[in-house]
């Protein structure tokens, strides 16, 4: 003990930093931020040297070159004693950095932290949330597999789509004309060593001004925020009701990184690592890409947009989400921080959070997506096909063998690209029907030329006996009429249509 | 050293080496930049694309539409297997031929051919194409990317060598080649 002591005096007597390590320690906060909701920064942080360590962890394994990375992961997962778990490790604290970060954001956004005299604290903070997901991203592209190649073709397919540069951003990206070597390493020297840079950087600034300006007092309804008065007002605070941040409050935190890295630990016990998926071999077409959980939402929204609406979205999109929130605290600076006065501020949140969720909820069933295999694997239900004719049957036939289940759906099974055909017949009129086959459109591609008469009779005739059992199928009441006043529908053995 | 007027000895030197620590970081600068924008440098030279074998025609039935691949043109020894890239061999009727880039004109995702419905399809945001390559359905905002092509002694050529993307489909050339033109 009294060594260490000794050895302690010697250090200081040189680095002459223990006074100024000793007062940002004791340094007072408002009693009431000893909270449980003020430790997410603290958590991400040590998320953030956990991530440091693993990752140097991988790089004694890890090859960043394209012909050799997916085989490397392999190695990692198979060959080397506990390579599958550092790599899990890795994968989750991504993970959970990620969410910690955004569950960090919203409470400071709720909290009305960014508010005067904070402001830098949460544009570095805005800053700090773009690198944090620009690691998610390179780490992504570094499990170098079928979901990263792809991946990678979907970020040159986005920039490509910048006005005059799109090709030159595309070349810079990738570092060459397609995605290879050269995109690897260059992916690998940003996610190793740029970005982490800037993080340490950002995090340095984010943490001196949370020392300097001290931590957001706990927002109490009424208590305004005045440019004129607050600084005198928090130091009163401090001084009246405060405690010394160690041990006063830093037990909490303490407590909650344990918490997160011990979840980690957990996660990547239980579930292991992520993927590597197929190998990332471009002519290995039979693969559906998909981006990792934080970038579903993303994904989803792609499908959705409208084609008109999509480049100027991507581009313009991110300009503006990013604006917003840097000009969010010279915006709104002043007033009351307190939740409970600010309902816009809550709904925003809430509004954001169901978004994102759903998207995300959606993105992870891709009802967008025809189902490739639907045709040969989903089988139409057998309840379909009880007491049908030769030609309904044979109209059977026709659906799958032509995809027609890649995107519909029968019995729940099949596509969801297009409506559920289960009971088609009480939509649409066998006209209708004729049409909406041959012609596609409403998003269908048209089938005219891909099909016979005959094969058009039979899937017609088949899709008309897809109504619910009470049920009749639409009629069109003047065609009876108009073929010659015949009172007797037309059976859907004789269809006309064509050149007659 | 006593000082006379406004500007010492030594803040004048500071300034001078601020000055000369300036210049040599430009002359630094120069080549760093130009490294930095070798990928595009590159690419204003000479071009990224050539013309490279699909393999004899004989492989592409006439009417009938067949996954070929190739090696691109520029290769670099760290690419492995990335830098084989697949495409869609269309002969359309035995003397015209149609080839397709594998990456969907929407995002760049893997299309799949299905030949019973004659339709290609992404499996990433549902975008549908035709058996000519134009759009039938989902978001893309036109048709697949198209390849030229020539036939020289019984081989197929396309002209190809870098990702096609929305904002840079390949060559120039994304209407069908109608015409063989005769071997160089």
């Amino acid at each position: 003990m009294r060594l260490i002591e000794s050895l302690g005096k010697w250090l200081d007597a040189r680095l002459q930093i223990g006074s100024a390590i000793r007062e940002s320690a004791e340094h007072p906060v408002p009693r009431k931020t000893a909270s449980w909701f003020y430790v997410f920064g603290s958590a991400a942080f040590v998320v953030f040297a956990f991530q440091i360590v693993t990752g140097i962890m991988l790089a004694l394994i890890y090859v960043p070159s394209a012909g050799q990375a997916w085989n490397s992961l392999q190695v990692l997962n198979h060959n080397v004693g506990l390579g599958w778990y550092i790599r899990a490790l890795h994968g989750w604290g991504s993970n959970f950095m990620v969410a910690i970060v955004l569950i960090h954001m919203v409470q400071v956004f709720l909290f009305g932290a960014y508010k005067y005299p904070r402001e830098l604290t949460w544009i570095v903070g805005v800053f700090l949330l773009l690198v944090t997901l620009g690691m998610a991203f390179t780490g992504q592209v570094l499990r170098f597999d079928q979901d990263a190649y792809w991946g990678l073709g979907i970020g040159a397919s986005i920039a490509s789509r910048v006005p005059v540069m799109g090709s030159s951003i595309v070349h810079l990206m990738l570092g060459g004309p397609i995605i290879g070597g050269a995109t690897l390493s260059r992916f690998f020297a940003l996610h190793v060593f740029l970005i982490p840079g800037l993080l340490i950087a950002f995090v340095g600034l984010h943490l001196l001004m949370v020392l300097k300006l001290g931590i957001n007092e706990w927002p109490m309804p009424g208590r305004v925020v005045r440019k004129e008065t607050y600084s005198k007002e928090y130091h009163e605070l401090t001084k009246k009701d405060g405690l010394p941040f160690v041990p006063g409050a830093i037990w909490k935190d303490l407590f909650f990184s344990a918490f997160i890295l011990l979840s980690i630990a957990a996660c990547a016990y239980y579930y292991g690592p992520f993927g590597p998926s197929g190998p990332p071999n471009p002519t290995i077409i039979q693969t559906a890409p998909r981006p990792d959980f934080f970038f579903l939402w993303l994904y989803a929204v792609l499908s959705f947009l409208p084609p008109s609406m999509e480049t100027p979205a991507l581009l313009i999109g991110p300009v503006i989400v990013i604006l917003a929130l840097l000009l969010l605290p010279f915006l709104f600076g002043g007033g009351e921080k307190s939740w409970r006065r600010r309902p816009t501020a809550v709904l925003t949140i809430l509004l954001v959070a169901v978004s994102l969720g759903t998207f995300t909820d959606l993105a992870e069933h891709t009802p967008w997506s025809p189902v490739m295999d639907a045709w040969s694997g989903d089988p139409i239900p057998s309840k379909f096909l009880h007491n049908r004719s030769a030609l309904e049957r044979q109209g059977a036939l026709v659906f799958q063998v032509k995809q027609c289940h890649n995107c519909h759906s029968l019995g729940d099974e099949g596509g969801k690209r297009g409506p559920a055909l289960d009971a088609v017949a009480v939509r649409l009129t066998q006209d209708q029907l004729i049409r909406q086959v041959i012609q596609g459109g409403g998003n269908m591609p048209a089938y005219g030329k891909n099909l016979t008469p005959a094969e058009t009779t039979a899937l017609v005739a088949f899709l008309e006996t897809l109504h619910p059992a009470g049920q009749s199928p639409a009629k069109d009441a003047s065609r009876a009429i108009a073929l010659g006043g015949d009172s007797a529908a037309p059976t859907s053995g004789h269809l006309q249509y064509g050149n007659e | 050293m006593t000082q006379s007027g406004g500007l010492s000895r030594r803040e004048l030197l500071m300034k001078l080496g601020i000055v000369f620590n300036g210049v040599v970081g430009l002359v630094l600068a120069v080549p760093i930049v130009r490294y930095l924008l070798s990928p595009i440098v590159h690419l204003r030279k000479e071009g990224d694309e050539s013309w490279v074998s699909l393999g004899g025609v004989e492989q592409f039935p006439s009417g009938e539409t067949r996954l070929a691949t190739y090696r691109n043109p520029i290769v670099s020894p760290s690419d492995g297997d990335t830098a084989d890239i697949a495409c869609w061999v269309r002969n359309v009727d035995g003397n015209t031929f149609q080839v397709f880039a594998i990456n969907c004109a929407h995002l760049g995702c893997p299309v799949r051919w299905f030949a019973q419905s004659g339709l290609f399809m992404c499996p990433c945001h549902g975008g549908v194409y035709y058996q000519d390559g134009s759009r039938a359905s989902g978001p893309p905002e036109r048709g697949l990317f198209q390849y030229p092509y020539r036939l020289e002694s019984g081989k197929l050529l396309i002209k190809a060598g870098q990702l096609p993307t929305p904002g840079n489909p390949v060559a120039s050339n994304t209407n069908i080649v109608r015409e063989i033109r005769p071997c160089a």
